[in-house]
């Protein structure tokens, strides 16, 4: 069954040519590097394609720097300034990108909302209904670590931890590691919770980046018909 | 006690909530600025201690609110939840603290005024409605109320000029702004009046004048004040 699906998002049965993979994951899961990998291999066969990263918007990125920088930010505000964010992106690029025709791609979506901010205390059903009128993905890989592995990723790679990605907010710890590696570990268990009802692809994210992509790109092929997203060309 | 429209903020203890939230709901030129000041100064001289809050006025996006809407860059979507977001700052950092400190709030405009904006432009209630779940029921709601016609002639008196918002010009209702405004005006008060009942709106004729309007409204903020004697 398929949760949280509105009727209002502007579109129609039928009017949708293109298709929405999505990559999630923990930070450190790798997944960015995958999305960008089925990109470059799908833009590389002259497919009509297109990348979209979470939180990119120009509109409202002051407003979050500035919110985060004063950590003047509340679960629900925090909340509701990323889905401003992507409501813009949304119907900006992603949703114009679909009724085009493209394959778009997506380093991040609404579960990343989901897991973070219900972790964080926002009532999933709210979650759900602000969001509603994205389109569910064709395709969700999931890139799944132990949390040790994704943990220890980051901190080996990026020793300062942001106030706001280490759940610092939420008074987990007084130890910004402490803290990052306890919000991390429940944003996970809220991440595996979707797994199922929103019919998640669960990758093996412990696997090297290049048999990790084969497995993805025969997964794509086997999920979506390519041949009608070709680029015509004109000799 | 206070209730939260569904659900409570994350964090939040009704119970905690000892102040008077007052929602004065008009469109522009109804007399809003004017009966709010009125209001106010009486209320300190009875010895309640006033906060005043509004739309836009967030320190965390009035800003950037302003911004895209003088470049009018937003869909009604986006829009809607930035005005969200601009609501939920001063819920969580205006609103809650001052009636936790048993104050009485006056919020120029509320939820009702953002949900009706973004009904006539399109969103489907539910979504509107799910979006300010969590916000407080307001102990009072005064609807000021003014024909159109009266509206436009107010506008040209205190500004010269019609606003672009006010007038509705992003719905393509019509290319003439005078017809634009009364038709937007008016798809704005039929929304707020099927909210009349289902919100217990108490509605004021503001048609008339400021003096009869600030009685009116006086007399019904004292009926919701605790301890309130009518002796100066």
């Amino acid at each position: 069954m398929v949760m949280g699906r509105a009727k209002n998002s502007g579109e129609t049965a039928g009017e949708i040519k293109g298709r929405l993979i999505v990559v999630e994951g923990l930070d450190g899961s790798g997944k960015s590097t995958q999305a960008h990998l089925l990109y470059e291999w799908l833009s590389g066969m002259g497919y009509k394609v297109f990348f979209s990263e979470w939180n990119s918007s120009q509109i409202v990125k002051g407003a979050t720097r500035k919110g985060k920088k004063r950590q003047a930010l509340t679960p629900t505000t925090f909340s509701l300034i990323h889905a401003t964010d992507f409501a813009d992106r949304y119907e900006r690029q992603i949703l114009p990108m679909l009724k085009a025709g493209y394959i778009v791609i997506c380093d991040r979506f609404i579960f990343t909302a989901f897991a973070r901010d219900s972790v964080r205390g926002c009532g999933l059903d709210w979650l759900k209904k602000i969001y509603g009128f994205a389109r569910l993905p064709d395709i969700t890989f999931f890139y799944k670590l132990p949390l040790d592995t994704a943990v220890g990723r980051i901190l080996q790679g990026r020793p300062q931890l942001k106030f706001f990605e280490a759940g610092m907010d939420l008074g987990l710890s007084d130890d910004i590691v402490e803290s990052f590696k306890i919000f991390q570990g429940r944003v996970l268990e809220s991440y595996l919770k979707m797994a199922k009802p929103y019919n998640f692809t669960v990758m093996d994210a412990t696997k090297d980046v290049h048999t990790q992509q084969e497995a993805a790109r025969k997964i794509v092929e086997s999920k979506i018909d390519l041949a009608p997203f070709r680029k015509r060309v004109t000799i | 006690m206070k209730k939260f429209f569904q659900e409570p903020l994350p964090g939040v203890a009704p119970a905690s909530l000892r102040g008077k939230l007052i929602v004065i709901e008009g469109p522009d030129c109804s007399g809003r600025t004017t009966q709010i000041e009125l209001v106010s100064k009486w209320l300190e001289l009875k010895g309640y201690a006033v906060v005043q809050t509004g739309l836009k006025r967030s320190l965390l996006v009035a800003e950037e609110l302003e911004a895209a809407l003088q470049g009018n860059v937003l869909s009604p979507r986006t829009l809607s939840l930035f005005y969200a977001t601009d609501f939920y700052d001063q819920l969580e950092n205006t609103i809650i603290p001052a009636l936790r400190a048993g104050l009485v709030v006056i919020a120029d405009r509320y939820v009702y005024t953002l949900m009706a904006r973004a009904i006539i432009r399109g969103a489907e209630p539910s979504w509107v409605e799910a979006i300010y779940r969590m916000a407080v029921v307001p102990d009072l709601v005064l609807s000021l109320q003014v024909s159109p016609k009266v509206l436009v002639e107010r506008t040209f008196q205190a500004h010269y000029q019609l606003d672009y918002w006010e007038s509705g010009m992003d719905m393509g209702l019509s290319r003439d702004w005078f017809t634009s405004f009364l038709k937007y005006q008016r798809k704005l008060r039929l929304e707020l009046k099927k909210m009349e009942e289902r919100y217990g709106f108490e509605v004021i004729n503001a048609g008339r004048s400021a003096r009869s309007v600030d009685r009116d409204l006086k007399a019904k903020i004292a009926t919701i004040l605790d301890g309130f004697s009518d002796s100066e």
